[in-house]
Parts: structure tokens; sequence; C-alpha cells
């Protein structure tokens, strides 16, 4: 049995079928996937990500230490509450999390890190601390709730402790408000407008309850995957790995290089990839043949293997299969799946395939 | 979950009608559907195709995952159903009925002695947990 989020009653209330994820028994959906799916691109929905790890980073240090640790840089975020995503490296390149960090106010900061790797990632920044004056509280007193949709912050605002409400409603996009233990920040992983709050793991199931009253869908991790594939959005441990770092993972942009004196983990393997060049394209597919498209599926030129499927499946937005890939340089619009023995053909399209509700590239 | 009296059925989790001309009609159970979630695709056989028992002759699959269909005896096929090709979430919606997915000419009338009936299929699940 896996360990267990304040809210497993409630998704065993509703019907839930539960799997084992990342060490936790989670939701996978409460009936149909593909319904909940378009619930979010359409209406609102509420996924449980309890699983997933707030960790505090606080004290005289906190600034510097987070310099070091991540490869992007968190000295560009000024105004408290604004977020910045990046990836934790290995003095390898690789990834050893991606994760979102928060600035709270002078000396604190948040991240949340994944649930499968929150022991190795807790690890590794402790080790990382050493010389630093910083403390790193991990959050497990709180829960976690997306709410995402296009109604999804107007569903919520209500419910949100009052003093909330209207900064919640307030925020720009990538920033984040608190008051009294609730955090609401406007991000997500769906491609959709709405909410990620942490609250209290106590009130969590009364929250839970009162969203589902006002009409939002209980969303499970499959819905999470589809609406994240389609968002173009990655997912540690199939996109990104110990061994493929952010360059050839479509995460370039996330490394800040500038300024050139900031020596984070990683950034001289990072470097000597740059120099090296004819590093592998982290690519859109959409399959223009029959089948659905999986992880680890190779892709082909002319009999060639030339890439891999990262992440794969079905888009039940455009009604097509959708897949991340890594490919060769060399690799041009058109190419080919291998799926169960057969060539499929497909063609590399630059993601994310959908954003609020509407379909970002031709079919 | 139901499970209708009339059929016959695959540890794998096949149905299988008995037509009464020699032909039969094979789909995935109700308990097959509900585990596999919502599907997205089907790969039906090639009508003419001659299977034996337990070939992978179709495949169902998931938001979740790629699922093969073993043919629950052998024979000739006769039918596809092409009306999955657009609408495989009849098989969610209908396992036992329209989301049938292929018809086959016995080879073998005397295979079908070797499925199970609705009452062990009833304790293969049981079985399974």
């Amino acid at each position: 049995m896996g360990s267990r989020t304040p809210l497993f009653a409630e998704h065993e209330r509703l019907g839930a079928r539960i799997v084992p994820f990342g060490g936790w028994d989670m939701p996978l959906h409460y009936g149909s996937q593909i319904d909940e799916h378009h619930a979010v691109r359409e209406h609102s929905g509420v996924f449980d990500v309890s699983h997933m790890r707030p960790v505090d980073i606080e004290g005289a240090d906190a600034l510097p230490f987070l310099r070091r640790l991540l490869a992007n840089d968190v000295a560009k975020l000024k105004q408290p509450g604004k977020a910045l995503y990046s990836c934790m490296l290995n003095p390898e390149g690789g990834v050893i999390d991606d994760l979102i960090c928060y600035y709270r106010g002078p000396e604190r900061y948040r991240a949340v890190v994944n649930a499968a790797t929150a022991e190795k990632d807790i690890a590794w920044m402790q080790e990382q601390a050493q010389g630093f004056e910083v403390s790193l509280p991990p959050r497990q007193d709180l829960a976690m709730l997306a709410v995402q949709g296009p109604d999804a912050r107007t569903k919520a605002e209500p419910l949100l402790p009052p003093a909330l409400r209207e900064p919640a409603m307030a925020l720009k996009p990538f920033f984040a408000a608190e008051d009294d233990h609730w955090f609401v920040g406007r991000t997500g992983y769906t491609g959709e407008d709405g909410f990620e709050i942490m609250l209290p793991a106590g009130q969590a199931a009364t929250f839970w309850t009162a969203l589902l009253d006002a009409g939002v869908t209980p969303c499970g991790l499959g819905a999470r995957d589809t609406l994240r594939l389609e968002a173009g959005m990655n997912l540690y441990g199939q996109d990104m790995t110990e061994e493929i770092g952010p360059l050839e993972s479509g995460l370039g942009w996330t490394v800040a290089f500038d300024p050139k004196e900031r020596d984070f983990i990683g950034r001289a393997a990072l470097e000597a990839q740059r120099e090296r060049g004819d590093l592998q394209r982290f690519v859109g597919l959409l399959l223009t043949g029959r089948g659905v498209l999986r992880s680890h599926q190779p892709v082909v030129v002319e009999g060639r293997a030339m890439g891999e499927v990262t992440s794969g499946g079905f888009s039940p937005t455009l009604q097509r299969s959708i897949a991340l890939a890594r490919i060769e340089p060399a690799v041009g619009d058109d190419c080919a799946v291998e799926i169960r023995g057969k060539a499929v053909p497909a063609r590399v399209v630059k993601p994310p395939f959908v954003r609020n509700g509407a379909a970002q590239i031709t079919l | 979950m139901t499970i209708p009296t009339e059929l016959k059925y695959t540890e794998s989790h096949e149905w299988v009608k008995d037509n009464g001309d020699g032909t039969v009609t094979v789909g995935i159970t109700d308990h097959a559907q509900d585990a596999l979630g919502d599907l997205v695709f089907v790969e039906l056989p090639e009508v003419g195709k001659q299977l034996a028992a337990k070939d992978a002759c179709a495949v169902v699959e998931s938001v979740k995952a790629a699922s093969d269909i073993y043919s629950p005896v052998g024979g000739e096929v006769t039918a596809a159903n092409e009306a999955l090709d657009g609408a495989p979430e009849t098989i969610n919606e209908d396992a036992y009925g329209e989301g049938w997915i292929y018809q086959l000419k016995l080879s073998d009338p005397s295979e079908l002695d070797n499925l199970l009936d609705a009452g062990a299929y009833e304790q293969v699940l049981a079985d399974e947990g």
C-alpha cells in the first residue's frame, strides 16, 4: 500500500480508480478520463496533487544557495509571489528533478518537487546546503489542489479564505499570494488558466467538497497526463531524466547561462554540450497514420532509427495521437514511428498542441 | 460488472457468442473495458485471415495502454466491426453488443468446449481480486 493524501477517503467515496504512483495511492480517474479532460478544457476541474512536496528554503543564504542549486536563476525573482520553473541538475548536466520555486520575501522561498523524487531531491538539497546558512523544512502539513480550466478561478474565488479572494483574483500568471498557511498560485500543468492551491491538510476535504458542490469536476492523474501532453509540458522521468538534460529536452529556455559568473551545478557539463553541438532536438509529433503513440517507440526515417517518443498518447481535444519526442537534428518535417513493427507516418510539429482550449497546430 | 450467461469466456477476458451457424462473434468483456479505461483506438483483424486459438489478432488501445486481443478459437475471420474505427468508445458503452470486434468461421467447433461459462469466468474475476 502506498501513502495516502488527506483526500484519499474522498476519492474512494467518488468511486475513483486508485493506482500506485510514485509511492502514493492516487486517483487515475473517477469514471472517464476523457470526460475529465474535456471538463478542464471547457469548464473547470480539480486535481488532488497533495503527493507533490513543498519544501521551504529559508535563511540568510537562501538566495546564494538556490543560485547554486538551480539551473534557472532565482535572482530574476524580484516581486514577492513570483514563481520560476527550473531544473535541478546533477554535475553531469542530467536532471535530478524539475520544480517550481516561489519567491515569498527576502530570504524565503518555496519549491514544489515531484512526488516520486521527493526523498531523493531533499537528500540532494540537504547535501548541497552544506556551508550555506539555510534551512529546508519539508511541508508535509500542507495539501495541494490544482483547480484548472476557463471557469476555475471564478469557481474557486468564493471558497478561498476571505482575505485571499481579492489578492488571488488580482494575480498575474506565474504569481502567488498567501495568507495564514493558504498559498494560491496562478500556475498549472494543463495549458489552461487556474490556480494551484496549498492549504493546511486538515482543511483540504472541506475545500475539495465545496469545489465539487460548485460544479468543478474531480479529475485524476490520467487526465492530468493528457492535458499536460497537449500543453507540451514535460514530465520528469519520461521527457528528461538523470541521463538526459535540459538542452535535449526542450528546456534550454529554463537554463540561465547569464550572468556568466553564476556557477550553478551542472553548468560546466551543459556548456560542454553546447560547445560540442549536434544536440538532439526535442519536438512534437502528430501521428498522421493510424495508431497511438507511446513512450519508447522508435522514430524512423527511411528505415533508420532517428529518435524516440518520450511521451505519447491520444489527444482528446485534437482527436489524434500526439507525442513529445527526441530526434536526430537531421530529421525533417516528416518521419514515421514504429508501432508494433510497422512504420506509421507522423509529422514533426512545434508544441504546444493545445492552449486555452484551442488547437495550436494545424491537423 | 455484467457477465451474460449465454456467452462463453476466456481467462484473457474475451467473450464468444456462438451464432449457431458455424460462426462466432468475439469481443472483450465488461470487466476488460472497465479495467482498460476509455478506449481510443482499435486495430481490427483482416477479413479472410486464418487464426489459431490464442493467436494475437487485434489490439485495443485505451488512454492508458495497448492490449492484445487473443482469438478464443481458431478459424477464418468473416467480419470485423468497422464501426469501431471512428468510435472505439462503443466498446466502453456496449461491450457485449455494438462493441463486438470480429466474427470467425470456426475451423473446429469442438474448441468451443475449451471456453469458460459465465460461472467459471466469474470465478476468474474473483480470483484476480
